[in-house]
């Protein structure tokens, strides 16, 4: 690849190296695909067009296998979410010990519905299949933090420390 | 309270028996290893089968016998492949194993890929397991700098790199076809079989896919031996103790390691886990992840084990124990689960794919009491439509809980139809 074309570049240096590190680890190239994807949207926040671009190119696929496969799974995020993504499980055993509760606590607190952003992009609500944690239910992940044994006053007490 | 039972893994559930010193004290780790890389692949595959060791992961099938099924000799590289997608409903055991007893994973498919042949495995994780990829990254990382992985372990000569792959939230990534699809990098819908893994799994070679509890019974089994193992089981055909998760409506949700078929599904509800909260009256069990199709409080004195819970018509997959009680409506409930598989399906195969949509908007309309008279017919007929009709057991997962609530709950589904609403609203 050119100079120019580096220049370019959505994906920090720091994204090649860890690709390069897990290459020798899979016999094909498009293995690569799910961690190149967790791996770029570490960095972004989602996956932009442009970004999933740039990750077809270095696996050296089309970019529309990209998306084929990016629109499969439920944890890339095909439109930017906000700083804080809360992913509240809502399955059986959750549902069990209140999680329609803390859901509806959310999305009253913040004028939300499941599925939306809050204005100043401070806040994704979501709701989330099981996360198995069902034995300490109901729980919650925070971006890639879980919180379970919640209570809408914990619940409270996690969200009003954020920033 | 039964007397107290031997136990292999619970007893190591805390963040101080992580790193790979507590696992050489306490665990006698990576002594399995040591001994089972110098012997004859068939031994360790005919020890295990005598184990009586059944796949963890649901199933139940037996994991010497499907460790037999690969072949002797291969073109291709063989691979082990450990399936911790966790992602039936109500099963959190794996989480515990991974996060506290890495080393055990890692000493176990080390064993299980010499048996089989393989040099490299692959554990596929699910991707809101961040913490606990990272925790296994760690251990791995650990082994391999201590020379418990990577070329010729312990001076056997024998090599094996293991990796951690990172699913990214698709419930189906569990079903171990699609689990390989996703390995390869693409979208997680099963294949068809036969071919069946062993012949051709991930990135075409000779595949074997084993739950993580499975495979770290095995350092155990090669231990003690396979004899050993099997007399921790108390009914004949499985061995060892697992772990069973209860969660729902009881006093002390988590998990108990119990002997496979040591206990009855009472016991465990109310002398393990202390009983129904607020003392209220049982009127659901889902006893082995949200597919098992549903029991009664009338259907409660099963021994946990796969047969017995198989004649009765449900099944103890794994181990997973929903628990309801008497102020929950089972109809709301059902419309949940029969939500998540519309959301899970593929969309491959067409009964699946469309019945689990219309089944959840029929629910949804008897939940909120705007049901008509026929669509409990048209629930049976729509379940029976997609039970054996697909390529994965995505479709009898579906089909099963319909089935099951709808003829052991009918009365609760007419109600909300004859009286328009929830009659506990």
């Amino acid at each position: 690849m050119t100079n120019s074309e580096v220049g370019k570049k959505l994906l920090s240096q720091k994204f090649y190296d860890e690709m390069k590190k897990l290459e020798p680890r899979y016999p094909t190239q498009v293995a690569l695909l799910l961690p190149a994807l967790h791996a770029a949207q570490d960095e972004h926040g989602w996956l932009s067009p442009e970004v999933m671009d740039e990750v077809a190119a270095y696996i050296g696929i089309h970019s529309a296998q990209v998306r084929e496969v990016a629109s499969f799974y439920t944890m890339y995020n095909l439109k930017p979410v906000g700083k804080y993504h809360l992913k509240v499980c809502t399955n059986v055993a959750c549902c069990l010990r209140g999680a329609e509760e803390l859901v509806e606590h959310v999305e009253k607190k913040y004028g939300i519905h499941c599925g939306e952003t809050t204005h100043d992009r401070k806040f994704t609500l979501m709701e989330e299949e099981c996360l198995g944690a069902c034995g300490t239910a109901p729980a919650m992940m925070l971006n890639n933090d879980y919180h379970e044994n919640l209570s809408v006053e914990q619940l409270d007490k996690i969200l009003d420390g954020l920033e | 309270m039964t007397q107290a039972n031997e136990t292999l893994f619970i007893q190591h559930f805390k963040e101080s028996s992580r790193p790979l010193s507590y696992y050489l004290e306490k665990m006698n780790g990576y002594t399995a290893a040591k001994k089972a890389l110098v012997m004859p692949q068939d031994d360790i595959i005919n020890e295990v089968k005598k184990s009586n060791l059944r796949g963890r992961g649901g199933a139940g099938f037996p994991t010497g016998m499907k460790w037999g099924f690969i072949p002797k000799q291969s073109a291709k590289p063989k691979y082990l492949v450990c399936n911790a997608d966790e992602s039936e409903p109500g099963t959190f055991k794996d989480r515990d194993l991974m996060r506290y007893t890495p080393h055990l994973l890692i000493e176990g498919m080390m064993i299980g890929g010499y048996a089989i042949g393989a040099n490299t495995g692959y554990i596929y994780i699910r991707g809101e397991y961040t913490r606990e990829a990272k925790l296994l990254n760690e251990a791995i990382q650990e082994a391999y700098n201590n020379g418990y992985l990577g070329k010729n372990i312990m001076g056997t000569g024998f090599n094996f790199d293991l990796t951690v792959h990172r699913g990214a939230g698709a419930y189906i990534c569990g079903e171990e076809t699609a689990l390989l699809n996703s390995l390869e990098g693409k979208r997680g819908e099963p294949r068809v079989k036969p071919p069946f893994p062993a012949q051709a799994g991930a990135f075409g070679g000779p595949t074997i896919v084993n739950n993580v509890e499975t495979l770290t019974s095995v350092p155990f089994i090669i231990n003690h031996g396979g004899e050993w193992f099997s007399k921790l089981g108390k009914l004949e055909k499985s061995g060892g103790s697992r772990l069973f998760g209860i969660s729902g409506h009881v006093k002390k949700p988590g998990l108990y390691e119990l002997p496979a078929g040591g206990a009855t599904l009472r016991q465990l509800i109310y002398d393990y886990a202390g009983g129904i909260l607020g003392d209220k009256k049982l009127k659901a069990v889902i006893p082995g992840g949200s597919s098992a199709p549903v029991l009664t409080a009338d259907e409660i004195d099963v021994v946990l084990d796969i047969e017995p819970m198989m004649k009765i018509g449900t099944m103890l997959g794994s181990a997973a124990i929903m628990v309801v009680s008497e102020d929950y409506c089972v109809v709301k409930l059902l419309t949940r689960i029969s939500k998540f598989y519309a959301h899970e399906s593929c969309g491959q195969c067409t009964p699946c794919r469309e019945g689990t949509r219309w089944m959840e908007d029929i629910l949804h309309r008897i939940e909120h009491g705007h049901g008509h008279e026929q669509d409990i017919q048209m629930l049976l007929d729509i379940s029976n439509n997609i039970n054996g009709r697909t390529l994965c057991a995505l479709g009898d997962a579906a089909a099963g809980p319909v089935m099951s609530f709808v003829k052991k709950f009918r009365a609760d589904f007419e109600a909300h139809i004859r009286g328009g609403k929830c009659p506990n609203a």
